[in-house]
């Protein structure tokens, strides 16, 4: 059981210091999370911390490889409704 | 503690006042003359909170604090970029002993570097471990460096929890981006938090943030700590509210407000970028600060600079100061003292003789209309630099009530010094457009070219100013034009 940091990471910092386990550290290209320190946060919170504070959807998938903040997650517009929510910023 | 929000709070209100009641309205001088006088001596030297100080003082910002606990559609969290000069941007990150090695070879080498900031590229106080390296830098340099002033530049949303300790380290001046007090209006700019080990989205989010940063704000008051408030104007989204932020925030003890325009390029990656949004004019802007500056003192230079900026607030000197060179610099900081306590006087007299200088009285009928002048400088207060190497320029009104600064404008610097730049013409139109409301331009030299556009453009050149002080140069100018007959109410027509 762990989680993993993907390619699209931005190496912005804000994971690292708040795993329980000390799993996450810095690589390059990016952030990494060592499978053998991370317990997805089981028994400390009540939800991942670093997909809780992830900027970036999709960056942070679970031991299924499912994406913990998939598309629309972070910004709150569901992809159906990107176009809807473009046009009424465009016309501010 | 109770969020005030619009209208809640009937006493508060008749405090805030309306109209004119803060002293500022229709006044031509520098904000800092209007403040009381022992937040006078704490701000007279500090580029970013006194007009006249910026274009002595320098600052610098070190890059020791990555992490954020935030998301704001304005920001990009990709943060590391060379060649972009906006707010969240560096180069290099820096440990706590990295940043004040370089801030002290900073102030050795830029005597006239007054204030050390930490503004990111993420929040400073965003979480225990950051905010021990925010404290751990200005911890070393309040012992090494004694004569720098510590700011640090926040979100709020962790401020309260570390108010003390801001407070035990002799930081006297704090920055908070407020950018609204109304959860509603939060929501379009904030898509979620995390608080609390938890994710937090939209208005209950934005409800959150709200009340830790005004519950911070009253915290730091109370200590005596100097706030600055920082907005960003997002047409559309709080463009009407930020006039309540300003009353607001004003009531509640802040002491500066900078209303500062969005920035929504799309090759920068933002939501906001990528989605449209449009960043307010020049003219969206300034009417925001004069409606607001009724109740508060407006912060109109600032110039959003990187969270790793370095020098006078319209330059950045930060490639000459990269670890590896700071490395190599040998610094004698007692030496270095000695030099920079030297420099800051001789800066101070200039600032007295300035002051002293700047009453000299506008002649024109009453009547006479407010005239915009662009002007090229690189600091101290003078007319000094070319029109095509200017990389900015900073507008100042001239009315029969006086001179007064209004932003600055950003150009494109056409003009590198040989002649292989193909993108000359292109570049010019781009700066004369971002002139456009100027009837004036004063620089020390400009080339025949250039000066025929301008003219086209309905906007005079004038190098006959070179050295001269601004505020009386443009006086003169002014002057120049009433007796031209150039400030009738009928010339308005034949001007635009």
């Amino acid at each position: 059981m762990s989680l993993s940091i993907i390619e699209s990471c931005v190496n912005c910092w804000a994971c690292l210091p708040v795993c329980p386990s000390n799993a996450i550290y810095e690589a390059s290209p990016h952030f990494l999370i060592d499978a053998a320190k991370c317990t997805e946060c089981e028994g400390d919170h009540a939800t991942p911390q670093c997909a809780s504070i992830c900027p970036i959807e999709g960056a942070i998938l679970d031991h299924l490889g499912e994406a913990l903040n998939p598309p629309g997650s972070l910004t709150g517009i569901p992809p159906e409704k990107m176009d809807e929510a473009m046009a009424e910023i465009q016309a501010r | 503690m109770d969020l005030m929000v619009l209208g809640q709070n009937a006493e508060e209100e008749e405090q805030a006042g309306g109209g004119c009641s803060a002293g500022s309205c229709g006044s031509t001088d520098d904000q800092v003359d209007l403040l009381p006088e022992h937040i006078r001596e704490k701000v007279h030297n500090h580029p970013c909170y006194s007009e006249k100080a910026h274009h002595y003082f320098a600052r610098m910002h070190v890059a020791v604090a990555p992490a954020c606990n935030i998301q704001c559609h304005y920001c990009n969290r990709k943060y590391d970029c060379a060649n972009e000069s906006r707010p969240g941007v560096v180069s290099e990150l820096l440990t706590p002993e990295q940043a004040v090695k370089k801030t002290m070879a900073v102030a050795a080498n830029i005597p006239q570097m007054t204030v050390l900031g930490i503004a990111g590229p993420g929040d400073p106080l965003a979480n225990p471990e950051r905010t021990f390296h925010t404290f751990h830098t200005f911890r070393e340099l309040s012992e090494k460096a004694p004569d720098i002033k510590l700011c640090v530049s926040t979100n709020g949303l962790a401020l309260p929890a570390a108010v003390d300790e801001l407070a035990k380290h002799n930081i006297d001046h704090v920055t908070i981006t407020i950018n609204c007090v109304d959860p509603e209006v939060g929501a379009k700019i904030y898509p979620w938090i995390f608080w609390n080990n938890r994710r937090i989205r939209g208005k209950k989010a934005a409800k959150i943030l709200i009340d830790q940063q005004q519950k911070g704000l009253e915290m730091l008051v109370e200590r005596g700590i100097l706030v600055k408030v920082n907005s960003v104007l997002i047409p559309g989204v709080n463009d009407e509210h930020l006039q309540e932020v300003s009353r607001i925030v004003k009531s509640k003890g802040a002491f500066l407000h900078n209303v500062m325009p969005l920035i929504s390029e799309a090759e920068h990656g933002t939501f906001y970028g990528i989605m449209g949004q449009r960043g307010p004019t020049p003219e969206e802007l300034t009417t925001l600060q004069d409606a607001c500056s009724g109740d508060m003192n407006m912060m109109r230079h600032c110039r959003q600079c990187r969270a790793d900026a370095v020098g006078l607030l319209g330059e950045d000197r930060g490639d000459e100061f990269t670890m590896d060179k700071i490395e190599m610099m040998d610094i004698d900081y007692a030496e270095a003292m000695v030099k920079r306590a030297k420099v800051h006087e001789a800066i101070a007299k200039t600032l007295a003789a300035d002051e002293a200088a700047a009453n000299s009285d506008i002649q024109v009928a009453v009547d006479s209309r407010p005239v915009l002048m662009a002007v090229a400088t690189s600091g101290s207060g003078v007319i000094n630099q070319h029109f095509g190497h200017a990389r900015e320029f900073l507008v100042y009104e001239a009315s029969p009530a006086g001179v007064r600064f209004i932003s600055h404008r950003k150009a494109d610097q056409y003009c590198i010094g040989d002649d292989t730049c193909g993108e000359k013409e292109s570049a010019l139109t781009t700066t004369i457009r971002s002139l456009q409301g100027c009837e004036v331009v004063l620089c020390s030299k400009i080339g025949f070219e250039p000066w025929d556009e301008l003219e086209k453009a309905g906007i005079q050149p004038n190098g006959e100013h070179a050295m001269e002080a601004i505020e009386e140069a443009v006086a003169a100018v002014y002057q120049e034009m009433a007796e031209a007959g150039k400030l009738d109410s009928t010339a308005v027509a034949a001007a635009a």
